[in-house]
């Protein structure tokens, strides 16, 4: 019988894939914003698991917002990504330096 | 029965593409890794009976998101195999995190299903209505008691979309553009003269 302790369990498998994504891809921006999308991912399964669970939608409303934010993040992330290639001509995390961080 | 089948189909499956996702070596690839692994989400989210959510996962991650992820990747001409280069290297460290960060979960998991610790009672603000579907009852909810909540998403979405677009659009000095206020202002007494040259004279331009 599946429980909500199956979609939690699957849910924490893929966070955990999107945290060891980033880590695996440190230098390739691209792959560390689809990690993060894995990530979010998780985030909104755990909601809608739970929202099925407690039977309350507000869990699923709130999955939506997330969406929305990683959405926005996406396209953000995305074209700071192509103005900093166009600038310099790679993406390699660790170039990034201009601000002296 | 066949829900559990279909369960773990689709967990195993989502979990696969998502491994797929963070390793494979074209990026083109781990795009079209993640498109799986998102429809095999939707496909876990139906099973629970959130088929509105789902749907939009299909919708805005498969058809906008990734798609944009498909065009940059195409569109940047990058070496990537340069940047697998520290892969090996960083990879005890990630898979240490990695185990630490599941061991910590899975305890959790197994934690709260051993009793919890009665902190506050699950509040049940809205259930799902009977005879109401899963959008009419999402709407129901999205556009009353969560109006403002949406209204704000929709200006995030909004502010990402200006951001996005003054951050990459780019004035080329090289095109030759339509100048509709030069165009407008021209008059025909300054473009055009009207004259009657004599026969056997020519005309001074």
């Amino acid at each position: 019988m599946i429980g909500i302790g199956h979609y939690v369990g699957v849910s924490a498998i893929m966070f955990v894939l999107g945290v060891l994504g980033i880590f695996l891809n440190r230098k390739n921006v691209i792959i560390i914003l689809m990690a993060i999308e894995l990530i979010l991912l998780s985030v909104n399964l755990n909601l809608v698991a739970f929202s099925a669970y407690l039977h309350d939608l507000v869990g699923q409303i709130f999955a939506m917002f997330v969406l929305t934010v990683a959405a926005g993040e996406a396209a953000i992330g995305l074209a700071i990504l192509v103005i900093y290639f166009r600038g310099r001509g790679t993406i390699a995390v660790d170039d990034v330096n201009r601000m002296k961080g | 029965m066949i829900q559990a089948i279909a369960f773990y189909l689709f967990a195993t499956m989502m979990i696969t593409s998502a491994i797929v996702t963070i390793t494979a070596r074209n990026p083109v690839h781990s795009v079209l890794w993640l498109i799986l692994a998102f429809f095999n989400a939707a496909g876990l989210m139906v099973l629970v009976g959130a088929e509105f959510i789902a749907m939009l996962l299909i919708i805005v991650y498969v058809g906008a998101v990734a798609v944009l992820f498909l065009f940059v990747v195409m569109m940047l001409d990058i070496d990537f195999s340069e940047l697998r280069g520290g892969f090996i290297r960083n990879a005890p460290l990630g898979l240490l995190l990695a185990a630490v960060l599941l061991g910590e979960l899975v305890f959790g998991i197994l934690v709260s299903s051993a009793g919890d610790l009665h902190i506050a009672k699950a509040a049940t603000v809205a259930a799902t209505p009977a005879g109401l579907s899963n959008t009419a009852a999402i709407g129901a909810l999205l556009y009353t008691r969560y109006l403002f909540e949406f209204e704000a998403a929709g200006m995030i979405l909004l502010v990402a979309m200006i951001g996005a677009i003054v951050l990459t659009h780019r004035q080329r000095g090289d095109t030759r553009g339509q100048n509709v206020s030069k165009q407008v202002a021209r008059r025909p007494q300054d473009a055009t003269i009207n004259l009657q040259p004599e026969v056997g004279k020519g005309v001074q331009l």
